[in-house]
């Protein structure tokens, strides 16, 4: 059982803020190597160069939400109120980028594939997990009582988690046109450098918003939580009876 | 078990005395039926290659209507708290639940195949491999379909919030129920229908488990 008058320690922004700043500084060092130093691919020519954007993306997409199901279950172990704030901040931060991987896989398809959208397993399961976790921020607005909010999308989360291992694996189960996973052994370094130094750019970027979004979540939830302010005394009348 | 058994007898007389309301969710099939066909025109050989989809999806809408129903009786005058009180455990009341909520979705998808059949022009070699994928189904849908209803029933918009929840939650088994239901009513010449089936187990075992393991969790206070 929850215990709502446990307090939550309220980070502050700064390391917040610092880790947005690493993020976009290895974000602009990746993206000048990946558009100006690394060759054109010889299949798709400049076309290749979205995967420095799309690839972070899609693993620190999957970081996000294999974080908030941590901190989903954290919440339910623990009951500790500081896991809701991470969980939300997760889940919000995981669906912004499942839509942007959803638009950027998007961008790419069109040049390469024809067509803007495929029913390719992997994009058909990275859509419905978008929207496995959409359906959980929106029964976080739904309900206003913080205990029963942070344990009801913690199990929701933990139920919706079910899918990202299919969203990973379906391009092993099921042919696909989607390209199967890459590993170093198989792409040329001069490929990687700039691949490795955006997704680690994406990974401090986020952990930036996650942290800032889990500030703004621990002082809603300490406002939620406060005791009632006592009623004002009545003010009586000069001359009234007591 | 005697809890089960319980919970079990209090949902046979709930659903034995909503008997209309079955028949209303029934209908809204139907109906749900008979408009696809309108998205396609009157192509009986389009009709039949769609009838499989047409039928889960048929399915699937009708039964937002009976999950999002199912904790009615027992959010009145706070009867759940009643049970849990009583004492019953939260396991049993989720799998009485949800046995029930499977039973009325396999009766009702059971309901539709003959509506289907008139309809769409479909044919059904293997009726009884199709009752086991439509039971299959039916346990997918409904065994997170009565968690999600039991947090829903509590929230603001449920009748929003539960198939928002639930329908990108379902997928694989509107996939492998549509698929195995093809291949049983249009042939299966590459004996593929044993693997959607075993997907469909493989959905029904996680998500039975999973949820009632998460159930006392929803319903405590």
């Amino acid at each position: 059982m929850a215990d709502p008058s446990r307090p939550s320690p309220v980070p502050g922004p700064g390391a917040g803020f610092a880790f947005m700043g690493l993020g976009a500084s290895l974000l602009a060092a990746g993206s000048y190597l990946g558009l100006f130093v690394a060759p054109r691919e010889s299949y798709m020519g400049d076309v290749y160069r979205i995967m420095y954007a799309h690839v972070p993306t899609a693993w620190n997409t999957m970081l996000a939400f294999t974080f908030a199901f941590g901190a989903a279950l954290a919440f339910l172990l623990s009951a500790n109120f500081k896991w809701d704030a991470r969980h939300e901040a997760a889940v919000e931060v995981g669906v912004v980028m499942a839509g942007l991987l959803c638009l950027q896989g998007s961008i790419w398809a069109r040049p390469t594939w024809g067509v803007w959208w495929d029913w390719d397993p992997r994009l058909t399961t990275t859509a419905v997990m978008f929207f496995a976790f959409v359906g959980i921020l929106a029964l976080r607005r739904f309900v206003e009582d913080p205990v029963k909010r942070a344990t009801w999308s913690a199990v929701a989360t933990i139920i919706a988690y079910a899918d990202v291992p299919i969203v990973y694996y379906s391009v092993r189960w099921w042919n696909s046109l989607h390209q199967m996973q890459s590993s170093p052994e198989t792409v040329s370094a001069v490929f990687v450098i700039p691949l490795r130094t955006n997704a680690f750019g994406v990974l401090f970027f986020m952990t930036g918003l996650i942290t800032l979004r889990t500030r703004i979540a621990s002082l809603r939830l300490r406002q939620e939580m406060a005791p009632p302010l006592p009623e004002p005394a009545p003010v009586l009348a000069p001359g009234a009876a007591r | 078990m005697t809890q089960l058994l319980a919970a079990l007898r209090k949902e046979w007389l709930l659903q034995s005395r909503a008997f209309a309301a079955l028949l209303a969710v029934l209908v809204f099939g139907a109906t749900a039926l008979l408009l696809f066909s309108f998205a396609v025109g009157p192509n009986y050989d389009l009709l039949r290659g769609n009838a499989p989809g047409f039928l889960w999806l048929a399915l699937l809408l009708s039964s937002t209507l009976t999950l999002a129903e199912s904790f009615q009786a027992e959010m009145e005058h706070r009867a759940l708290e009643g049970q849990l009180l009583l004492p019953a455990t939260a396991t049993a009341v989720y799998y009485a639940k949800a046995l029930a909520n499977w039973a009325q979705l396999t009766v009702l998808g059971i309901a539709m195949v003959p509506l289907m059949v008139a309809l769409y022009d479909a044919t059904m070699p293997r009726p009884l491999a199709l009752l086991g994928i439509i039971a299959l189904g039916a346990a997918g849908l409904s065994a997170p379909g009565t968690l999600y209803a039991a947090m829903t029933q509590q929230a603001r918009s449920r009748q929003t919030l539960l198939p928002l929840l639930l329908f990108p939650l379902v997928v694989p088994v509107l996939i492998a129920a549509v698929k195995a239901t093809s291949l049983l009513m249009l042939g299966d010449p590459m004996g593929q229908v044993w693997s959607w089936t075993l997907l469909l187990v493989a959905f029904d075992a996680i998500h039975w488990s999973l949820c009632g393991l998460l159930f006392g969790r929803v319903v405590e206070d």
